[in-house]
């Protein structure tokens, strides 16, 4: 950790605030002028900002989106059509907060995938990384509670699959699901209780990011080399050179963004979504949102039980196999600082690594697809064996390749190579 | 070895990715739509005004029978070419539920253009009960709640024939092999000359259909163009934006690209 330099305005109210309150230092020292970092990050490490950029248009979207809509379940899905069609500039508005949700995943997945493929979760960054985690893991209670507003048929029948996966729970699993309906079904109470926490949890999301970057600071950014930062001259000031390159990647990433925000507005939704929601009419297939696709598909992978073969005896049935599988897929990432054995970082210098790495991601495309489709012919098989491969990455190739794996020699700094070049 | 190890594994990803791709979802319906080009779609599409107001004729004379229009107003005609005072005659020739009088009785008045264009049926059970069971959908949305819903909605309404031999089909039922299971409650709605054009266009199934999509598009999404047009100022704007952020960030950086060493140990 940089030492902290204490700012002090020349502005004389300035100085007496700054004084009581240091909040400039606070900036200055965490994203500032006076926050050494490592000089040769690249594009992948746009994607934090970004996403916390897309935290803030969601809380400011929705906030506004809150004003007008209604949840209840006579009116809601009303209320967002008057939203769209009656309310000043609420036909921008509803895609920008719906599209900002894709593009907040997106923003998040490269994040993560980044983190993966150079070490970041590696000594002594692994409560930088765990927290983010948490971070994802309310973002998906958060992404699902808000696809059940609107109230069409994929939300209703979206929330009556996933809180019933709840009942597979031993014991308490019952219970657990009358608390989420708030009744005997997802209805009226169900709704409202999700609009509550829907309008909650980010704020709660806002807390972690905070905790998240003050982690960051304390064990400072790692970098694409995954090398410690021997000496000032591996270091650059965050602001300006990352603020602006920052800033550049924003302006590449808006552009994208609000092109589906005008011209595709409804390219990552399902049409079913436009149609009430009927308790008395199933769709022809039930699919979650693309960003948890990959979950849904490890979820309905599991299709045996687990007991004494020849008899009636069941230990664990499917469904809570299932269940067990799409949560272990997400909380085992948090040993994962302890199941990488390697002591190198970054995948640069480990070229078994390399490999594995852009298996997992073909594995996370597959099990994608899987998940959209209906579990029928060649999918289920599809589905089990990328499951199979997702659990075998992290808790067999992690450990294993950490020994075995010749990695490639580590430059001696930071600042070494790119120095060297310049003269 | 780990090499043999990892080109084995990807071999079978590759074969993996390549088994998915290949299976393609399983249709529902006998008959993928029929793609037409539409004027409102791609990045520059509009309404076809004349078009819509058409479509806004056939659905009058033929759809409104059976099917609602529940987010539609009589002002949103104005966003179709209409003038305040032709939409304030449109309204007055429908009747609708007006304030109780003094008495309590309930009263009906001429719709204003603030008023949703009327339902044909008071409720569901009585739309069900004179269409022999089956529920004509509210059309608000039709064309959004649809895959390829302008092109399913043409294909429907163009698409009914004799049904494929061995297939029976319900009494008061027909074919149409866009609809999924193949067996739809609307007889054919749009018969060649049901309606007389304003302007004389040949009434032909094919035109009319195609009329009445672009009226259903304009219904479900009254701010198309709205939002296109934003969407290129908004474009052009971020495209600039990011050219200036990017040369800026290109001058930025000179000092650190030629190795400056910002902290003397």
């Amino acid at each position: 950790m940089a030492e902290w330099e204490t700012i002090k305005p020349e502005n004389k109210a300035l100085g007496w605030f700054e004084e009581r309150l240091p909040i400039l230092s606070l900036v200055h020292n965490v994203v500032g002028p006076g926050t050494p970092t490592p000089r040769n990050l690249n594009y992948w490490w746009n994607f934090g900002s970004l996403a916390g950029l897309m935290l803030v248009i969601q809380i400011l979207s929705g906030v506004v989106l809150a004003m007008h809509y209604t949840p209840d379940t006579a009116v809601a899905f009303d209320s967002v059509e008057r939203i769209v069609r009656d309310v000043n500039y609420g036909w921008l508005l509803r895609p920008m907060h719906a599209n900002g949700a894709s593009f907040f995943f997106i923003a998040v997945y490269i994040h993560i995938l980044r983190g993966l493929y150079y070490g970041s979760y590696k000594a002594p960054r692994e409560v930088l990384w765990m927290l983010g985690l948490v971070i994802f893991l309310l973002m998906m209670a958060t992404a699902f509670m808000g696809y059940v507003l609107p109230w069409g048929q994929m939300s209703y029948w979206g929330a009556t699959v996933i809180t019933n996966l709840f009942s597979a729970i031993p014991f308490v699993g019952e219970d657990i699901r009358t608390l989420l309906w708030g009744g005997f079904s997802v209805d009226n109470p169900t709704l409202k209780r999700f609009f509550s926490l829907h309008f909650l949890l980010p704020f709660v999301i806002f807390g972690v990011v905070i905790l998240h970057i003050w982690a960051k600071k304390v064990s400072d950014s790692g970098n694409p080399l995954g090398i410690e930062v021997k000496s000032g001259a591996d270091q650059i000031p965050f602001h300006p050179y990352y603020t602006i390159k920052d800033a550049f990647g924003m302006g590449v990433f808006f552009l994208i963004f609000a092109y589906f925000i005008f011209f595709a507005p409804d390219a990552l939704g399902h049409p079913d979504n436009y149609i009430p929601a009927n308790s008395m009419v199933t769709p022809d297939s039930i699919v979650p949102e693309w960003y948890f696709l990959p979950f849904y598909a490890i979820l309905r992978s599991i299709t045996f039980d687990i007991g004494i073969p020849g008899t009636d005896i069941t230990f664990i049935s499917a469904k809570l196999l299932g269940v067990i599988a799409m949560f272990a897929s997400i909380l085992l990432l948090f040993a994962l600082p302890w199941l990488d054995t390697s002591k190198v970082r970054s995948a640069r210098f480990r070229p078994t690594y390399r490999w594995f790495f852009w298996f997992l991601v073909a594995d996370l495309v597959l099990l994608t697809i899987v998940g959209g489709r209906k579990p029928e012919g060649i999918y289920p098989l599809l589905g089990l064996l990328g499951t199979a491969y997702y659990f075998a990455h992290f808790l067999v190739i992690m450990p294993i390749l950490g020994f075995k794996e010749k990695t490639l020699p580590l430059p001696e700094s930071i600042a070494n190579p790119v120095v060297k070049a310049a003269e | 070895m780990t090499m043999k190890f990892t080109k084995n594994i990807a071999v079978a990803l590759i074969a993996i990715a390549g088994v998915a791709g290949a299976a393609s979802a399983s249709s529902k319906a006998d008959k993928e739509p029929i793609k037409q080009v539409w004027s409102f779609e791609g990045v520059t599409g509009k309404y076809d005004q004349a078009a819509v107001q058409r479509g806004w004729q056939v659905y009058q004379q033929v759809c409104s029978a059976c099917h609602s229009l529940k987010y539609f107003k009589f002002r949103n005609l104005a966003g179709m070419g209409y003038e305040d005072d032709m939409i304030k005659a449109f309204a007055k020739e429908y009747e609708v539920a007006g304030e109780p009088d003094d008495a309590g009785d309930e009263t009906v008045r001429a719709a204003l253009p603030q008023d949703t264009f009327p339902a044909p049926f008071p409720n569901e059970n009585a739309a069900r009960a004179s269409n022999g069971g089956a529920l004509p959908p509210d059309l608000s949305l039709i064309v959004k709640a649809r895959h390829d819903g302008a092109n399913y909605v043409y294909s429907l309404l163009t698409g009914y024939s004799d049904a494929p031999a061995g297939r029976d089909i319900a009494e008061g039922k027909s074919y149409n092999g866009y609809f999924k299971g193949g067996q739809i409650g609307m007889a054919s709605p749009l018969s060649e000359g049901i309606i007389d054009y304003e302007g004389g266009m040949p009434a032909t199934q094919e035109q009319m259909a195609r009329d009445v999509v672009q009226f259903l598009m304009y219904v479900a999404e009254p701010k198309l163009e709205d939002r296109k047009h934003m969407g290129f100022s908004v474009m052009l704007f971020l495209l600039a934006m990011t050219i200036i952020f990017y040369l800026s960030m290109k001058k930025i950086w000179k000092p650190v690209k030629e190795g400056k060493n910002f902290y003397e140990d």
